[in-house]
């Protein structure tokens, strides 16, 4: 967002708009709403083919850990018993290694939080696309389909080139594969087949930390120091405008917060007063902004952000 | 001055005190299940959670607070998630599993079963005539790799039923062995490869029975069919039973895609889809049965007879536990 100092031409400032609206539609592509009992709608975001992705790595390495720390202490109880433990270790290894390779996901997603350690730890979860009860058996058979979309392929990876079977058919067979493992690319819903078949959907639902509201510390302060800004100099900035505010007063650094505190102020055309400093500044500002907006709110008029004049 | 306190920040720290408890009761019952929590808190929590509701839609028309509106959303659908989840605990859904649902499943699932045990004895069938007539057609069902093939002598071929090793360190081992074997991967992939109209399904059952049929014709011509049988049998009842079954789950999976009738076709499988699963991880357990027969069972019993008796037990015992009609128990 660059300021200048001379205001923007009406189409020029329609036009910013139209891209802030296009942005936030396809924001708003990522959610889809489901009605509770109760007639209130909850809001669930989708959850990306990069979360997915990243989720899906992080099991496979707790996976390998978890097979590996069973490997471990098996030879370590195997290793005074000479070459025939190691043999009857191998054997149990391998029977544990089949339960962990086909239970693991089955287990952690059938649990509370219907979610394994990789998708607990990106803040995602299972859900049933219609917003019922995830069942058991749904949960089965999303997991047993990912033999398909990905142990195939990559076995059939490791396989091509191999003997006796041609180009042609190699070529046919990545093909194939690769239409399972790119399939959440191309549903709105990022499904992938597993999910098609048991009718689930992944959602991205983190914990969210309940903050100190910014518009607490407000009043007191304000009411010392006197800072008190005009409807027209609240005119000026919209609720997108007001959200990148909270961002920045919540989480970014005094530097960045001096210079959005200077920017607003050439915007409004801010005289700083004696013994002000950014932050009450920024402060004073946001509860200002924000009780400004809401009241429009409460009168119908919803302000997009900075370049909206439709009302 | 009480004027400058914003209608959403009095909205909010009215509310506050009742979201953390709802949070504080949700988040013991995430990690520690209903038994964490107690009775008041149990009778607090409908109460809490429908105000946390009603705050949520409220928040969205009056507040631009972000962080209270996305600490709101996924308060309550953490908690849409509790009151409305399942809550039976997994000892039971086990219990339940075996005593009732996967018999159910299975026994709903005559028509499929009955269509996946066409294709792997078709195959097996036609295989059986054709290389018994030339042997020639042996090596088009079958890779170069296998000593076990019409050009091996009779003794050859015996000798690889009956072995006399009896340490259990080698019958572990051959157990685990057949963990991982070929014929688990079949099953799971003939239920995986289900959605696609059941065709690759039935493919790979018509294909692996070709395979049977053809390995069947080579001991045949030998005169060695009976003791192959038994050698075969005394797990391979349990275990094609559960390719079978498996290809059944793929069968329901593609029968619902092709012909969803009244529903939409997602609905159609996704219904399908979830009495599928009850007969494919049924088929895993089985496959785990038939891996402690061959490993164990297969080497230490020699005996023709006894390896047959136990191949017809456990014939009995299936279509008992699966089909033999049993009365419902209560709904969970």
């Amino acid at each position: 967002m660059a300021d200048t100092a001379t205001p923007l031409s009406a189409p020029e400032r329609q036009r910013r708009h139209a891209v802030r609206v296009k942005t936030q539609t396809a924001e708003q592509k990522r959610i889809r709403k489901m009605v509770t009992p109760e007639g209130a709608v909850l809001n669930f975001k989708i959850s990306t083919f990069s979360e997915r992705m990243g989720a899906f790595i992080i099991d496979i390495i707790f996976q390998f850990l978890i097979i590996i720390g069973i490997v471990l202490v098996i030879g370590f109880i195997a290793s005074p018993f000479g070459f025939n433990g190691w043999q009857v270790a191998g054997a149990i290894a391998t029977v544990l290694i089949f339960f962990v390779r086909n239970f693991y996901f089955i287990f952690f997603e059938i649990g509370r939080k219907a979610a394994t350690p990789g998708k607990r730890m990106l803040g995602l979860r299972v859900a049933t696309r219609n917003g019922g009860q995830l069942k058991a058996n749904a949960i089965i058979a999303r997991n047993f389909l990912r033999e398909l979309e990905f142990w195939l392929p990559l076995s059939a990876l490791f396989g091509l080139g191999g003997t006796g079977v041609s180009g042609w058919i190699s070529l046919l067979i990545f093909a194939w594969c690769m239409i399972f493992v790119f399939f959440p690319l191309f549903n709105k819903d990022k499904m992938r087949v597993g999910d098609l078949v048991a009718g689930t959907i992944v959602i991205h639902s983190p914990k969210v930390q309940l903050l100190k509201d910014i518009a607490s510390a407000t009043p007191h302060a304000v009411k010392q120091s006197g800072i008190i800004f005009t409807p027209a100099q609240l005119d000026i900035y919209g609720i997108h405008e007001l959200h990148v505010l909270e961002d920045v007063l919540r989480q970014s650094t005094p530097d960045i917060k001096r210079n959005v505190a200077n920017r607003i102020a050439t915007k409004i055309g801010w005289v700083p007063e004696p013994g002000q400093t950014d932050i009450l500044f920024l402060e004073a500002f946001y509860g200002g902004l924000r009780k400004h907006l809401e009241q429009g709110m409460l009168f119908g008029k919803k302000k997009v952000d900075k370049y909206d004049f439709s009302y | 001055m009480s004027d400058r306190v914003m209608k959403s920040y009095r909205f909010r720290e009215e509310r506050e005190t009742d979201w953390a408890k709802l949070d504080h009761i949700i988040r013991k019952a995430e990690s520690r299940g209903v038994d964490g929590l107690s009775d008041e808190e149990i009778k607090t929590l409908p109460h809490l959670y429908r105000q946390a509701i009603s705050s949520l839609s409220v928040a969205r028309s009056i507040s631009l607070d972000q962080n209270v509106i996305a600490y709101l959303e996924t308060l309550c659908a953490r908690a849409y998630f509790f009151v409305y989840g399942t809550r039976s605990r997994m000892g039971d859904r086990i219990a339940q599993f075996f005593a009732r649902d996967w018999a159910a499943a299975v026994s709903a699932a005559k028509g499929p079963t009955l269509l996946a045990a066409l294709c792997l004895f078709g195959g097996a069938l036609l295989a059986f005539f054709l290389t018994l007539s030339d042997p020639e057609w042996y090596w088009t069902f079958n890779g170069y790799g296998d000593q076990r093939n019409p050009n091996a002598t009779y003794g050859e071929l015996r000798d690889t039923l009956y072995e006399e090793q009896r340490n259990i360190i080698d019958l572990l081992g051959a157990f685990a062995a057949q963990l991982f074997s070929h014929n688990s991967g079949i099953a799971l992939f003939a239920f995986a490869l289900g959605f696609a109209f059941g065709v690759p399904t039935a493919a790979l059952l018509i294909y692996n029975g070709l395979h049977l049929g053809s390995f069947f014709a080579v001991f045949w011509a030998k005169g060695l069919a009976f003791e192959l049988t038994g050698w075969l049998f005394i797990h391979g009842v349990t275990e094609l039973f559960a390719i079978i079954l498996a290809g059944a789950a793929g069968f329901m999976i593609g029968g619902a895609v092709a012909f969803p009738g009244r529903k939409s076709r997602m609905q159609s499988m996704q219904l399908a889809g979830e009495k599928a699963a009850m007969v494919i991880i049924g088929a895993v357990v089985m496959l785990f049965i038939a891996a402690l027969l061959e490993g164990f069972g297969r080497q230490l019993i020699n005996v023709d007879g006894v390896r047959y008796a136990i191949a017809g037990t456990t014939l009995v015992l299936w279509m008992t536990y699966f089909y033999l009609p049993r009365r419902r128990g209560p709904e969970a």
